[in-house]
């Protein structure tokens, strides 16, 4: 594992350890790419958001890319809907100089604009129509977080150009593997390298070594299991985005060079849960041996710390002994409330502090949980000031 | 007892974070009672449930993993729960193996690719198998001989935004498989799906947007004609509050005298800290409680049976999960 040491990028000149600077990181000039991973539920849409809400009135030129197709983005940042073009967000402070745009990823359009601009009309008119690129482009798990990747390629091209953002951050989609965007790009070479599709072009390329005994042994076995037809349309997909392939294996080589910069920062977001915290931890080792540039954890939704140094099981034996006494009673509630927040809280410590001592360099947001949902600029302003305040759970907190 | 007589296939999905995979183990446990087998699947290659149940990573074969929840009073041991990692690729050649009696062609495809091609690029296909495995183990066959008949399967589905693209296999592959037994098969997995055999549960939390995502998900189940279960209402907070002190925690008018002196009287040391403190927490309180409220009555509105599961402040365990499942038992999901 030597010389897979995980970089901290644009944070790197520090042996980072402790609260994550979320501030110094959205301020550095050099970030231009924050990538917001994580397993589903842990509040990966809102951490993008108010991280690119807090830049943009920070004085940055902001365009955040949100893969859910739930709307909640669009639901957090007022807008009724969000397709492939970035939107203005209105609102925002542009005091500073800054400014957010907002868009959220059309999949199946991403897709089918890669193909116009990879193909001939005719060719390009011929995959879009093919059943095996429908069903590829609108539901193929992966091609979600693909087309994420490759969307992020084309706005920061374009913003290389033009000069319209400095910052892009991006929200990945909630994957069955969490990791599915990183290994997205090499899927699609290794099944374009794969000995099915070169077996599925050789008709198309004249006779070849491939057409032999196998061959026919395959084609029978797959006419058996699915139908002439469906091989025809499969031999016909394959044949067609043949052509288009080598810009995809390029784009997305670039792209995930692109991950790999040093102006790029991911941020790993988990809620003080076994299962998000595992997610999490199995991120940080997978980006490290990837060589992609982390900035830190963002733990959401923490519990918010107790007030005062009455333990739990204190409060429960005096909250037992009240009860006791009056089963209605209300101060036998409070310190039963006390109580289950004091044990939550240290399950959460306990948590933090397991992941903290199997990987020690990875410097730590901890964001309190809202009392209630955040669903406007307000909420996620808030959400920004938290994430910024680092480790200060709790303004009372001891 | 149970509001779901005559289910056999109980498909649990839920946002991510609501706890699905604890409420479809919990369900298992609950439903395997006086002697009864069943059988828990997961189908998204996380290792889930051999976590929760702390035994070895599962392999591609069912394992027994636990005894079921004891009824109390009921003569005779309890029941069984048995356990399933399916994974595409070993269900696509147990499939062929099934079916086709392929032979030497079956170990073509899986050495030209074919296998991994299907299961991880062919649109659709992935999900088909892991249907497919699942209608398998609850319409068992004489094609699987000596295999463990079930008296309920308990699915940990995909999350609610994919739930009926997964369960919905035959549209899946319509534009695929117009004809054929590819066809066939996917229609009779649908007979089953549609059916009142199979209930689809919706796990939720009290918060607006999984209860918007739940309600989401039950009218796309619908517009499938898929059959919607009931909704599990889990991790909700505790309940040490009467509405009244609810009220005056919220407005912060509870007794600050009345709560020191009973402190007090408990033996502890009392300090105004303490009391602030005490009551601050109590605010905080209330206001969750009155956000839960209200999705509540969202949740009401849904009218599906609902049951709720109290969030366990150590964290769910083995013993945990005995203590939801006994929960969702005397609740009737189970």
């Amino acid at each position: 594992m030597s010389g897979n040491r995980t970089r901290v990028g644009p944070l790197s000149g520090r042996r980072a350890t402790g609260p994550l600077d979320v501030d110094a990181l959205l301020d550095d000039r050099g970030t231009g790419i924050i990538v917001c991973c994580g397993s589903g539920g842990v509040g990966k849409t809102t951490t993008s958001a108010a991280l690119a809400l807090r830049a943009a009135e920070r004085g940055r030129k902001v365009v955040v890319l949100t893969i859910d197709p739930a709307r909640r983005l669009a639901q957090s940042m007022g807008i009724a809907m969000l397709d492939n073009t970035p939107r203005p967000v209105v609102g925002v402070d542009g005091a500073a100089g800054g400014r957010l745009d907002a868009m959220m990823l059309d999949m199946k359009r991403t897709f089918d604009e890669v193909v116009l601009s990879q193909a001939t009309p005719e060719k390009a008119e011929q995959i879009l129509a093919n059943p095996f690129y429908v069903a590829l482009s609108s539901s193929f798990a992966g091609t979600q977080e693909y087309m994420a990747m490759e969307k992020l390629g084309q706005i920061h091209g374009d913003a290389q150009r033009t000069g319209t953002y400095d910052l892009i951050v991006v929200d990945t989609p909630p994957s069955r593997s969490a990791l599915d965007f990183l290994d997205a790009p090499e899927r699609l070479s290794s099944f374009l390298d794969g000995r099915f599709i070169r077996l599925m072009l050789a008709p198309a390329r004249g006779p070849a070594k491939l057409m032999t005994a196998g061959f026919g042994l395959i084609t029978n076995a797959l006419t058996k299991i699915l139908g002439g037809q469906v091989l025809r349309d499969l031999q016909t997909f394959v044949a067609a985005l043949d052509t288009v392939f080598g810009g995809f294996r390029a784009r997305a080589q670039k792209t995930y060079a692109l991950l790999q910069a040093e102006e790029t920062a991911f941020l790993v977001v988990a809620a003080p849960e076994p299962d998000a915290l595992r997610e999490a931890a199995y991120f940080v080792e997978r980006l490290g041996e990837d060589r992609m540039p982390l900035a830190g954890l963002v733990v959401n939704r923490a519990s918010p710390a107790p007030r005062g140094e009455l333990s739990g099981d204190e409060a429960m034996a005096a909250a037992a002994r009240l009860r006791g006494e009056d089963p209605a009673s209300l101060t036998a509630g409070l310190l039963r409330l006390h109580a289950d927040r004091t044990r939550m809280v240290e399950r959460e410590a306990t948590l933090r502090e397991r992941f903290a001592a199997a990987h020690p360099d990875v410097p730590t947001a901890v964001v309190p949980a809202l009392a209630g949902d955040v669903h406007d600029l307000d909420g996620l302003r808030r959400v920004g000031e938290l994430l910024a305040g680092g480790l200060q759970e709790s303004p009372v907190h001891r | 007892m149970t509001d779901w007589p005559g289910v056999q296939l109980h498909v649990v999905t839920g946002k991510g974070g609501t706890g699905k995979s604890t409420v479809a183990a919990a369900l298992a446990l609950a439903l395997a009672s006086s002697g009864r087998t069943v059988l828990l699947c997961e189908v998204e290659g996380r290792q889930g449930i051999a976590r929760m149940f702390d035994v070895d990573p599962l392999p591609y074969a069912e394992r027994r993993i636990a005894t079921g929840l004891p009824v109390p009073g009921e003569p005779g041991p309890p029941g069984v729960v048995h356990a399933l990692h399916i994974d595409p690729e070993a269900a696509l050649l147990e499939y062929l193996a099934m079916y086709y009696k392929l032979g030497r062609a079956g170990r073509a495809l899986d050495k030209f690719g074919v296998i991994e091609f299907a299961t991880t690029i062919a649109p659709g296909v992935r999900d088909v198998l892991l249907t497919g495995k699942v209608f398998e183990a609850v319409q068992r066959n004489s094609r699987n001989k000596g295999a463990t008949q079930y008296d309920a399967v308990v699915l940990d589905a995909p999350p609610t935004g994919r739930i009926v693209q997964f369960l919905n296999v035959s549209d899946e592959l319509a534009g695929l498989a117009k004809v054929g037994p590819i066809k066939n098969q996917s229609d009779t997995m649908m007979t089953l799906f549609r059916s009142p055999r199979t209930a689809v549960h919706l796990v939720t939390v009290l918060e607006e947007m999984p209860v918007q995502e739940t309600a989401d998900g039950i009218a796309e189940l619908e517009a499938a004609r898929l059959p919607v279960g009931g909704v599990v209402v889990n991790l909700v907070r505790p309940r040490d509050l009467d509405a009244e002190d609810l009220v005056a925690a919220r407005a912060g008018t509870l007794d600050a005298a009345r709560v020191a002196e009973e402190l007090a009287h408990a033996g502890l040391a009392t300090d105004d800290d303490l009391v602030t403190g005490l009551l601050a927490e109590a605010h905080d309180h209330a206001e969750r409680r009155g956000l839960e409220d209200s999705q509540r009555e969202v949740v009401a509105a849904l009218d599906r049976p609902t049951y709720e599961l109290p969030r366990l402040p150590g964290g769910v365990d083995l013993g945990g999960l005995y203590e939801l499942a006994g929960e969702l038992r005397a609740q009737g999901l189970a």
